[in-house]
């Protein structure tokens, strides 16, 4: 039962709920960043590391927050992650931090990081709160890599830096460009719509077969 | 004076927040249905965006030296509890500003753009002047871009579009062609 209920925490944030495709949250690091894949992940992996770290320490001391300036405590909270992740990847990886540049410290600004510390772990013990945090920031970093990847195929004709059309592939160099972040994000989205109408449509068609049945 | 005029134009159309820097989203797809709502909620984002610049300034010149580790967190406290005291301020001396963008204010207090004019403007080592006429550049420039998606989603409104691409994801594609258009704005300094 109770590995039942940290799995549901887990896959929610993965698909049914995802922060990106379904909430619309986290936006502005999500298109910024996402012209390449290796940037997609180094920043998915940040706002990785950021969630579950804020998501630990909240959930631990949610008793002894007090309930009038919890806001405040959660933003000093996930700042001092932020500021623990930018000096890490600028010690491990520079070439990479300086590519992302200020949209490391920006994480802070990240309001699922915050809506999932308001909502969730501030409320439930430590086990289901890093669950929630793990499958959230999975989600966040698979929407990231899967945007990062579409764009830089297209884009570049290249992933992760190998080529993978040959020469005559003609690059569709808006796709790295902004307006390509916005582009895609909306086709993705319309999937989305697409997926979920067709599910509807399914639901009531069984709903209506039955109603026939009985 | 040169310099103080690219730095303006570049932050307005240019590199503009919005659609070139995608910061400050989360307003520019929430609240940009209604023309008014978005010229209000540009307005009260120029006006911390100014609060902002003079702040970073100040911690930059005078705290940030002996401990730059803590930049992350002092800009947050201190952006936020300033823009909290100058909001009761303005609720006591002008009710009337007040009504006009109070309501944004707390809303709006760290948001992307507003922390990201701070560091842009740090790591770019501008000095007061020109800081904050960044920001004013900066808050002009997202309520332009805000103004013009909130009319172009007035006017969809009323047209007859597929059920499927309503909402989001529609917007999300207004904003991309909105931003393939202020690309145009790129060339403008080629020789500069």
């Amino acid at each position: 039962m109770k590995k039942n209920e940290s799995y549901e925490e887990f896959i929610k944030g993965i698909w049914r709920d995802n922060p990106v495709f379904v909430q619309v949250l986290g936006m502005c690091p999500m298109l910024a960043v996402t012209n390449s894949a290796i940037n997609a992940i180094a920043m998915g992996m940040a706002t990785f590391f950021v969630l579950v770290g804020s998501s630990f320490l909240v959930s631990s001391f949610r008793s002894w927050i007090p309930k009038q300036v919890r806001i405040s405590c959660f933003i000093i909270i996930i700042a001092t992650f932020v500021t623990v992740a930018d000096y890490t990847l600028l010690a491990l990886v520079p070439k990479v931090h300086k590519e992302l540049g200020a949209f490391i410290p920006l994480i802070v600004a990240n309001c699922m990081i915050l809506g999932r510390q308001e909502a969730f772990s501030s409320r439930y013990p430590v086990r289901l709160a890093v669950m929630d945090a793990i499958g959230m920031a999975g989600g966040f970093l698979l929407a990231l890599f899967s945007l990062g990847a579409i764009r830089e195929i297209l884009g570049d004709g290249a992933l992760f830096g190998f080529d993978l059309f040959g020469e005559n592939f003609e690059p569709w160099v808006i796709m790295i460009l902004p307006p390509g972040g916005f582009l895609t994000l909306g086709v993705i989205l319309l999937f989305f719509n697409w997926f979920r109408f067709k599910k509807d449509e399914f639901l009531a068609e069984v709903a209506a077969a039955e109603r026939g049945g009985n | 004076m040169d310099n103080l005029a690219w730095i303006f134009i570049s932050a307005l159309l240019v590199n503009n927040f919005v659609l070139t820097y995608f910061l400050g989203l989360c307003p520019f797809l929430g609240v940009s249905n209604s023309l008014e709502t978005s010229a209000r909620l540009g307005l009260a984002t120029t006006f911390v965006m100014l609060v902002t610049a003079l702040c970073a300034w100040v911690l930059n010149t005078y705290v940030l030296i002996y401990a730059p580790y803590l930049r992350l967190i002092c800009f947050i406290v201190v952006i936020a509890s300033t823009v909290q005291f100058i909001e009761m301020l303005i609720k006591k001396l002008s009710p009337a500003l007040f009504r006009a963008m109070g309501i944004f204010l707390p809303l709006i207090t760290t948001n992307c753009a507003i922390l990201g004019l701070a560091i842009f403007a740090t790591n770019r080592g501008y000095g007061f002047v020109e800081g904050i006429v960044y920001a004013l550049g900066a808050g002009i420039g997202f309520t332009l871009a805000l103004v013009l998606l909130a009319g172009l989603r007035e006017e969809s409104e009323l047209s007859n579009i597929p059920r499927l691409m309503k909402g989001t994801a529609m917007n999300l594609i207004i904003a991309g062609v909105l931003s393939m258009a202020f690309m145009g704005f790129a060339g403008l300094f080629s020789s500069a």
